[in-house]
């Protein structure tokens, strides 16, 4: 059979696509010696600043999960007037300038504002803190993990929620029994993309928190004190952490898909 | 065993009206009417998945109306089957067991029970994905029986199955309902599988019940233009009743006997119109000379078109009699049925 004009098309965009994104990451990962990669992942800072990133992410998807799940379970099974603008709120995060985000944050948190004063009375420090750099991670990652689940639970059908009550479970043994079963997968993958964007997160947690020093912010610091050659490899360590860490986690959920 | 007095429910686009029904124990009670007139809705308003507006609902004696769906002792069944993709058929049948308080023992022979009436012994450990639509239906509804309910509900078991599988659970619905003291009430589209199944019927149209009773009187004495319409009565004309005749247009139609009202409307089912091209000598009293206006397939039957005056009927006749007749558009041909084919009301 003879492919139309279109077929090609299709397909040239599409290489032009994958060389425009594999083309400069494959760059960075082949330029620094092993050498210099060795010596980088010996430097306590870089490895310090690696795992803040990684576990910083980590409890931005884990929060995202606890306070994300009812909600977005709500908005697909549930129509109420300003579902739309609840969705809408939710997409907020993804489309404010990264900075923005940072400040809005502090201009809430700090002590001039009576939720700041509040935090403070508490004893919780944002400002140059863990506990700033997961809140502001949060803010960035969990429209990501909203969106993902709930286009999980739209997948399954009602009906097998309404057969299960007829059955006898309750509300929560439905969910339990039926709904989260089928619905984990698209859970995982809303970790996944929500600590995905977190991990990569530069601009908000700069204004809220240059030290301790999260992985981006550490190479940035090093790319304007030292230039290109060292900030290199900490960004080769901090991408291919991150890859292994999601490349592990789609398997797992690969091989579990097979199993069924 | 179920009933249910003065419901009204109100959803958004759609409500249900004054819906007055009782369903005897153990009986086969079957829901009708076209789409969007209602019946899921009434359905999942018994089950408890629908906020009711008024109205009373009873189980027995006990009232359920304000009660959750798991404390109802009410089970489902879906057209779409609606089984557990992520649970093997065994596991599927069982589920409901978790939250009933029943026997071990006598779960398991329910079980065995059910599985060798529904012939789902050798499919135990798959799962829904590797079965066919009846193989699922029959899970489905042994999934609905294991608990023991007091009435199941069936929204259209049989709709979506292909001719042979529908033979296969509508059998297996039918020995159900003999073994059991299980009330079934079950909506469906198929006249066929009505008459096959069911003791009483209703029809919904709009939201409303529009008439209640057994399943031959519905087919042969419609209360209503929508049911004569409904239960295919395609001659369906509105006259005046003079005597023992009903008048319309310019002919005059024998019913036989005297109705009660002075106005109203006579029905007559298309097959119970015989087609000749000479005039036949018979016992039927009303006969009239027509022209063939339309010639419809119908697969097994044409549906023939007579007009006579400015009245059409329509009649069935099998693709043979078309043939023998020899009748075509245009043709002159006579028509003739009994007085007591002509239902009125």
């Amino acid at each position: 059979m003879k492919r139309e004009p279109f077929f090609w098309v299709s397909v040239s965009c599409g290489i032009v696509i994958m060389a425009f994104i594999i083309l400069p990451l494959i760059q960075l990962l082949t330029s620094p010696s092993l050498e210099m990669l060795k010596e980088t992942i010996g430097d306590k800072n870089v490895v310090r600043s690696i795992w803040l990133s990684v576990y910083t992410a980590g409890l931005a998807a884990l929060i995202s999960f606890v306070l994300g799940t009812p909600l977005a379970y709500l908005l697909a099974r549930i129509n109420f007037r300003g579902k739309r603008l609840v969705e809408g709120v939710i997409d907020l995060p993804i489309a404010i300038p990264h900075p923005v985000v940072g400040i809005a944050i502090l201009s809430v948190a700090g002590k001039n504002h009576w939720f700041g004063q509040i935090l403070a009375d508490l004893g919780v420090r944002i400002m140059g803190s863990v506990t700033g750099i997961v809140t502001v991670l949060t803010f960035v990652g969990i429209p990501f993990y909203l969106n993902a689940t709930k286009a999980g639970f739209e997948a399954i059908s009602p009906r097998l929620e309404k057969v299960s009550r007829s059955l006898g479970a309750s509300m929560f043994s439905t969910f339990a029994r039926i709904t989260f079963p089928l619905a984990w997968r698209s859970m995982l993958i809303g970790i996944i993309m929500c600590s995905a964007r977190a991990i990569s997160e530069f601009g908000a947690v700069v204004i809220v928190a240059y030290h301790p020093m999260i992985a981006p912010v550490l190479i940035y610091e090093r790319f304007e004190a030292y230039g290109l050659r060292y900030s290199q490899p900490v960004a080769v360590w901090l991408v291919s952490i991150s890859l292994i860490l999601f490349l592990l986690l789609r398997i797992l959920t690969l091989r579990k898909v097979e199993e069924q | 065993m179920i009933a249910i007095t003065g419901l009204d429910i109100d959803l958004k686009d759609f409500h249900l009206r004054d819906i007055n029904l009782e369903i005897a124990e153990n009986e086969f009670f079957i829901l009708m009417g076209p789409t969007g007139a209602g019946k899921t809705v009434l359905l999942e308003a018994i089950v408890g998945l629908v906020p009711i507006k008024s109205g009373k609902i009873y189980v027995g004696r006990r009232e359920i109306t304000a009660l959750p769906p798991e404390k109802r002792g009410i089970s489902i069944v879906y057209q779409d089957y609606a089984l557990f993709p992520h649970l093997t058929v065994r596991d599927n049948i069982a589920y409901g067991l978790h939250f009933h308080k029943i026997d071990k023992r006598k779960a398991q022979e329910r079980l065995a029970q059910l599985l060798d009436v529904l012939n789902l012994s050798n499919l135990q450990q798959r799962f829904p994905v590797n079965l066919s639509g009846g193989e699922k239906q029959r899970v489905s509804v042994a999934r609905a029986l294991m608990v023991e309910p007091k009435v199941l509900l069936l929204d259209e078991p049989l709709s979506a199955l292909d001719p042979r599988f529908r033979e296969e659970v509508r059998g297996a619905l039918k020995s159900l309902h003999h073994t059991s003291s299980v009330t079934f009430l079950m909506v469906t589209h198929d006249f066929a599988e009505a008459l096959s199944l069911a003791g009483r019927a209703a029809v919904m149209n709009n939201g409303r019940i529009e008439q209640i009773g057994n399943i031959e009187d519905i087919f042969q004495r419609p209360l209503s233009a929508f049911v004569a319409d409904f239960v295919g009565m395609k001659n369906l004309f509105p006259v005046r009743f003079q005597g023992t005749a009903a008048d319309m247009e310019n002919l005059e139609i024998e019913l036989g006997r005297k109705p009660a009202n002075s106005r109203g409307y006579i029905a007559i089912r298309p097959e119970d119109i015989v087609i000749s091209r000479v005039a036949l000598a018979s016992s039927m009293r009303n006969s009239f000379r027509g022209v063939v206006t339309g010639i419809l397939d119908q697969g097994f039957y044409y549906e023939v078109h007579l007009l006579v005056g400015t009245v059409t009927f329509k009649s069935l006749i099998t693709k043979r009699s078309l043939f023998e007749l020899k009748v075509h558009e245009g043709a002159e041909a006579f028509l003739s049925f009994k007085a007591s084919a002509v239902h009125s009301f």
